[in-house]
């Protein structure tokens, strides 16, 4: 079983660059794209390798996201990088040159969250799952840790169609120590229990097994499901999780009503509706660290827990 | 079958196959853009009957050049030279903006085969066309180019400008951006509505090598332009062509109505008059 017990810490951005020059060594036909975000999103490590595969698009994402879907039209696997919040700026170029098209784009965003914290609200990426989601053709996944980040670029190198990936910017804990389980499409669970399951992605999977913990003192027993794909979303996981549990707690870094709050909600409420409580973001945030927005915000094991005693009463 | 295209006359009768098609398939369909359809016939035709390197036979041939129609709304006169160039059968263009057709109202990537982008929204072609490019050039196919159209409209965009500046950032030649000056919009005249000129100045300014003031419809000044863009080495090329918004139907030229209205029973009988052999 799982836990969240003092680990290595690591940015799931950190995964991006090194992985794709591995994936490049190992033969795929890789271009990367960048819209002078490379040294954060760490694709620039790419450029370094592969500098005739790796082009500047300067501050300019409509520009490079139209031009990415040209790189994809001649064959390549094209990953594009920027921080969350400037992906958004080309929403309507990933909508009509990458997601109509179905053409191989692989939007790798980092500073996903609240996690630029001291930046302030225009930083914070809160709306980005939902923004992408809503773009039919997209896969979204977003990783727990920075093993899992790794597993995701691979999986979407080697799918072909449009992705959305969200990293983040601060070194968190490594969850998966004894290797990444991701598999596309699929929940996984990380610790089993039957009073409830609390359904979690990207940063606060981690977040949410130390709830877990702290249930488990007082005699509850949650599963812990990690939510890395979030479309398509596991059906089937949160369907069993409602049969088995009957009350579920969802848990992002994001606006829990556009996010996977939402989604699974709309996913269970015609198969298993269940009691459900929410945890996410409901609002802009504001300037501070990323401990203390997530405190501001609730999105801490303590918010988690009191979210899970609601949905018991509830049940 | 692939169409040959040996004699000027012979270009000039696809011409006015073309302007045919345009208006019969807006008239059928009750909707669509004529008059910027009818600017570029001639640009399109002379790009597809003499350098557009393709075969039709077989759409996908990787070392094909790319048109990328940018000015998506546009799709009569495109969908119409695949016709002629046999790409699928002439009688399918009566299926257009209908409900089941592959020829929607904008371009869509592969339907029908040969179309090599989706569009609609305007200002994103220069874009996917500067990507394009520049696989080819990764892709060391050296005999390759992607041509853009686009419409002066559409230089509104600020994603073109965007475009047009890291094309000449990253040396994009082979490039060729074919902006069809008809000097109407949506609207009205692009000088009410937003004056992109000077446009030569601007590409010049970003770094482009520009030939402007070309007549649109002149064939014979369309080919040697064409000629010279292919040949030219070092930056992204554009050409700007002076072109009639409705040009070939009498009453539809240099008519803001026309932009994307079909024409009345009356008016495309008229039209069809005007277009006979």
């Amino acid at each position: 079983m799982a836990t969240a017990e003092v680990h290595p810490l690591a940015a799931t951005r950190e995964a991006v660059g090194p992985t794709l020059i591995r994936l490049q060594k190992e033969g795929n036909n890789l271009v990367v794209v960048d819209a002078d975000l490379g040294k954060s999103t760490s694709a620039r490590k790419f450029r370094d390798e592969f500098p005739e595969r790796f082009f500047s698009f300067g501050v300019a994402e409509q520009n490079m996201i139209s031009a990415a879907a040209g790189f994809a039209a001649a064959g390549h696997t094209v990953f594009a990088t920027t921080f969350a919040v400037f992906a958004e700026h080309a929403f309507d170029q990933l909508r009509m040159s990458v997601a109509q098209p179905q053409l191989n784009v692989k939007l790798v965003a980092s500073h996903g969250g609240v996690s630029t914290g001291e930046d302030g609200a225009s930083a914070q990426s809160i709306e980005d799952i939902g923004v992408f989601s809503s773009l039919p053709t997209f896969t979204v996944c977003t990783p727990a840790d920075v093993v899992e980040s790794e597993a995701i670029i691979e999986v979407a190198t080697k799918t072909p169609g449009p992705f959305y990936v969200r990293t983040a910017r601060p070194k968190t804990p490594v969850i998966y120590t004894d290797g990444a389980q991701f598999e596309l499409g699929r929940a996984h669970m990380l610790r089993d229990g039957g009073d409830l399951t609390i359904v979690a992605c990207g940063l606060l999977v981690e977040r949410s097994l130390r709830a877990a913990e702290q249930l488990a003192k007082e005699g509850l027993e949650a599963r812990v499901l990690n939510m890395s794909t979030i479309r398509p979303l596991d059906v089937a996981a949160l369907e069993g999780a409602a049969r088995d549990t009957g009350a579920l707690v969802i848990a992002e870094e994001h606006l829990s009503y556009a996010g996977l709050g939402g989604m699974s909600a709309h996913a269970l409420a015609s198969v298993e509706p269940v009691p459900m409580e929410f945890v996410g973001v409901n609002r802009y945030g504001e300037s501070g660290t990323w401990s203390e927005m997530l405190e501001l915000m609730d999105l801490t094991p303590d918010g988690i827990v009191t979210a899970a005693h609601k949905v018991i009463d509830r049940k | 079958m692939t169409m040959v295209i040996e004699t000027q006359q012979d270009l000039v009768e696809l011409t006015r196959r073309i302007r045919r098609h345009v208006v019969q398939m807006v008239y059928d369909a009750k909707s669509g853009h004529i008059g910027g359809s009818l600017s570029s016939t001639d640009l399109l035709s002379v790009l597809y009957a003499k350098h557009l390197r393709h075969d039709p036979g077989n759409p996908s041939w990787h070392e094909r050049d790319r048109f990328i129609m940018s000015k998506g709304h546009c799709t009569p006169v495109q969908y119409a030279l695949l016709a002629e160039f046999g790409y699928f059968p002439i009688q399918e263009l009566s299926t257009f903006r209908k409900i089941g057709t592959r020829l929607q109202g904008h371009s869509v990537l592969g339907k029908p085969p040969g179309i090599d982008n989706s569009a609609g929204s305007l200002g994103m072609g220069l874009s996917f066309g500067l990507g394009l490019r520049l696989a080819q050039q990764l892709q060391e196919l050296d005999e390759s180019r992607v041509w853009v159209l686009m419409g002066d409209g559409e230089q509104n965009e600020g994603q073109v400008w965007e475009a047009a500046m890291s094309a000449a950032h990253h040396q994009a030649e082979g490039l060729v951006a074919i902006v069809d000056r008809n000097g109407i919009q949506n609207d009205d005249f692009t000088k009410a509505t937003m004056n992109s000129e000077p446009l030569h100045e601007k590409y010049e300014a970003f770094g482009w090598t520009v030939l402007s003031d070309i007549d649109g419809h002149n064939l014979d000044e369309i080919d040697r332009a064409y000629d010279w863009a292919r040949n030219q080495r070092g930056a992204p090329v554009c050409l700007i062509f002076d072109t009639i918004k409705g040009k070939g139907v009498s009453f539809m030229e240099h008519n803001p109505a026309f932009h994307g209205a079909p024409p009345s029973d009356e008016e495309f009988t008229l039209a069809m008059v005007e277009l006979a052999e």
